[in-house]
């Protein structure tokens, strides 16, 4: 288990998942991360699962709604326009209180964009992206390691809530290499229990259904209003987040999965210049870590959103912090990586200079 | 006394909401005898579509999952790849399977998902109101070409047979009618062939029924002597019953 390998983002994410009791997969072809359904290809028939390359994304997800509904772990992956096509099926899923795990490793929109890291998806992933009233939960990694060892979580808070889950990473995560350790004890699916709202070989229970409709007045509301209690007790038990030097900060950073990295870079050169500033980094984007926010921003006056997007995780930040503290974004859009020198400009403009609330840096 | 008939026990207790005249009671019934028959009913899936059979969840004695328009078939290989004892039927309109479903069921039938499809042909939208399908025939009036299907305004009628039969994967398609009773046993036939055929792992097998729509059809045929009527003049002249794909004999 100590043992240390070298991997690429979508192999530690695709093995991870594998470890975590993966034992279906289906997805089609898009860059970035086309590493995940080839190392699935393969690795999932090893372990007695099944791989389909779908003849889309739209096919892929109600595959997914299949698997799941027999209570298999059970996961697609694609990237950013894939992931829209998926959304339709997405919120059958989570209409169906269905567990499984998506992954979307983002690249530069909208439209067809580019095939570089962005982060441009994070309101489709935290603001549900198909319709209805539901919510995903949203793990955002910020290292290969974060990659290999989050579906583990993912499929736990997955089934004990009965919700889809989601990786959320990008290109640049996706593509990098870094040593990985697993954490998590390999789970053999055929030693967990079968969920007693699977449907399958019925050895003389009653019939189960699985579905997301209720025609009949107010029993969509009562269905919906069931579900939003599971969402409550998993906003209470499981957020995440990590801070870094933030006990001293006058400035706090706040950015997930790539950006944490940059950012990381970028509170240390700060601090060299002798600004006290810090990293809050969100590990869960939903449910997002409000209330610590809430509670920083009692001692900590100024905080920088960063984020390679342009302002879409702020609203969360603001949301959280609720106009006790200054708001700054730093901002860059289209999949073009923030580099840590423009980020420590950034905070340097907002410390010493003063810089005016909410600006959009670049 | 001799007891003759009785409801099948694969069909539950609930009322059905289908109108008088209309094809799915009877195709409903239908299958639920086969699977009866079959002894299949304690793991058979039914795989729900979107229109007027989307209850259909509820109407079979059997696990049941109700899903997105169009994707009984992507749904299906999910539940069969992972619980292959299963028995899995994906029931679907022609609008969910000819048309929005057109990838899911053609690309089914190329992996030759060893599944059921029985594909219940009205040449109607049923459950939104009588628009028109992909299978509506020339000159036949719907709400969205009140004057009747032209070709040259939306194309021709689709024959999802003749389409799959040029596919490898598909190893049985059979087109039938519910609108006279031997048809309807014909249909049985068919079912029982094409559930036998996942039974015995052969692949892909799909039923194609003809069915009345008297709802739907406008004032004309308003009425179920008629709409059967119909069946036999003018649908079956463009959808010709028979076998158009059986699975290859053994040795």
């Amino acid at each position: 288990m100590s043992e240390k390998k070298l991997m690429k983002g979508n192999e530690a994410l695709a093995e991870g998942a594998v470890r975590a009791g993966c034992r279906f997969f289906a997805g089609y072809p898009i860059t970035p991360q086309n590493e995940v359904p080839e190392y699935m290809s393969w690795r999932l028939p090893e372990t007695g699962g099944t791989f389909i390359q779908a003849e889309s994304e739209v096919s892929a997800i109600n595959m997914i709604y299949g698997a799941a509904a027999t209570g298999t772990r059970c996961m697609t992956s694609s990237s950013s326009p894939g992931v829209s096509l998926k959304q339709e099926g997405l919120s059958y899923c989570a209409g169906a209180d269905l567990p499984l795990l998506i992954s979307n490793i983002v690249r530069g929109g909208p439209g067809l964009g580019n095939i570089a890291g962005a982060q441009g998806d994070y309101w489709q992933a935290t603001r549900g992206g198909g319709h209805g009233d539901y919510r995903v939960f949203v793990m955002a990694p910020y290292s290969v390691s974060e990659m290999a060892n989050f579906p583990h979580k993912c499929y736990e808070t997955a089934f004990k809530y009965r919700l889809p889950s989601m990786i959320l990473a990008d290109g640049i995560l996706g593509q990098m290499m870094e040593p990985v350790e697993f954490k998590h004890p390999e789970i053999d699916p055929k030693n967990l229990k079968e969920p007693e709202w699977a449907i399958g070989v019925n050895k003389g229970r009653p019939k189960r259904m699985i579905g997301s409709y209720d025609l009949r007045e107010g029993m969509l509301e009562k269905m919906i209003l069931e579900r939003v209690k599971r969402y409550k007790e998993l906003e209470a038990a499981e957020i995440l987040y990590e801070e870094k030097m933030l006990d001293d900060a006058e400035i706090a950073l706040v950015a997930y999965g790539t950006s944490a990295r940059v950012s990381t870079a970028a509170v240390k050169a700060a601090r060299e210049k002798g600004i006290k500033a810090g990293l809050f980094r969100p590990i869960t984007l939903w449910p997002y870590p409000k209330a610590r926010l809430a509670e920083l921003a009692g001692r900590i006056k100024k905080f920088l959103v960063v984020e390679m997007s342009l302002g879409q995780m702020v609203d969360d930040v603001r949301l959280g912090i609720n106009g006790r503290a200054e708001t700054h974004l730093h901002a860059k859009p289209g999949g073009s990586v923030i580099t840590a020198e423009e980020v420590t400009a950034t905070i340097e403009n907002i410390v010493k200079k003063g810089a005016r609330k909410y600006a959009v840096v670049k | 006394m001799q007891l003759l008939n009785k409801n099948p026990q694969s069909l539950t207790d609930q009322l059905m909401h289908y109108c008088p005249g209309c094809g799915h009671g009877i195709i409903h019934r239908v299958i639920a005898e086969v699977m009866d028959e079959l002894k299949i009913r304690n793991r058979t899936i039914c795989i729900a579509p979107v229109g007027c059979a989307v209850f259909a969840d509820k109407y079979f004695n059997c696990d049941a999952i109700q899903g997105p328009h169009g994707r009984g078939p992507a749904e299906a290989t999910g539940i069969k790849r992972t619980k292959p004892d299963t028995i899995v039927f994906s029931y679907q309109g022609d609008g969910d399977l000819a048309s929005i479903g057109m990838a899911e069921i053609v690309h089914a039938a190329i992996r030759s998902e060893n599944i059921t499809v029985i594909f219940i042909n009205n040449a109607i939208y049923g459950m939104t109101g009588g628009q028109m399908a992909p299978t509506t025939l020339i000159g036949q009036k719907a709400t969205t070409c009140p004057a009747g299907r032209t070709a040259r305004q939306a194309g021709y009628p689709i024959r999802m047979c003749e389409l799959l039969a040029t596919i490898d994967g598909a190893i049985y398609l059979e087109r039938t009618t519910v609108h006279t009773a031997p048809n309807v046993l014909k249909t049985k036939t068919a079912i029982k062939k094409a559930f036998q055929n996942q039974i015995d792992c052969m692949g892909f097998s799909m039923v194609e029924v003809l069915s009345m729509c008297p709802t739907n059809w406008g004032t004309r045929l308003d009425n179920p002597s008629e709409a059967a009527k119909y069946v036999n003049d003018a649908m079956m002249k463009v959808f010709p019953v028979g076998v158009y794909k059986e699975p290859q004999k053994q040795g």
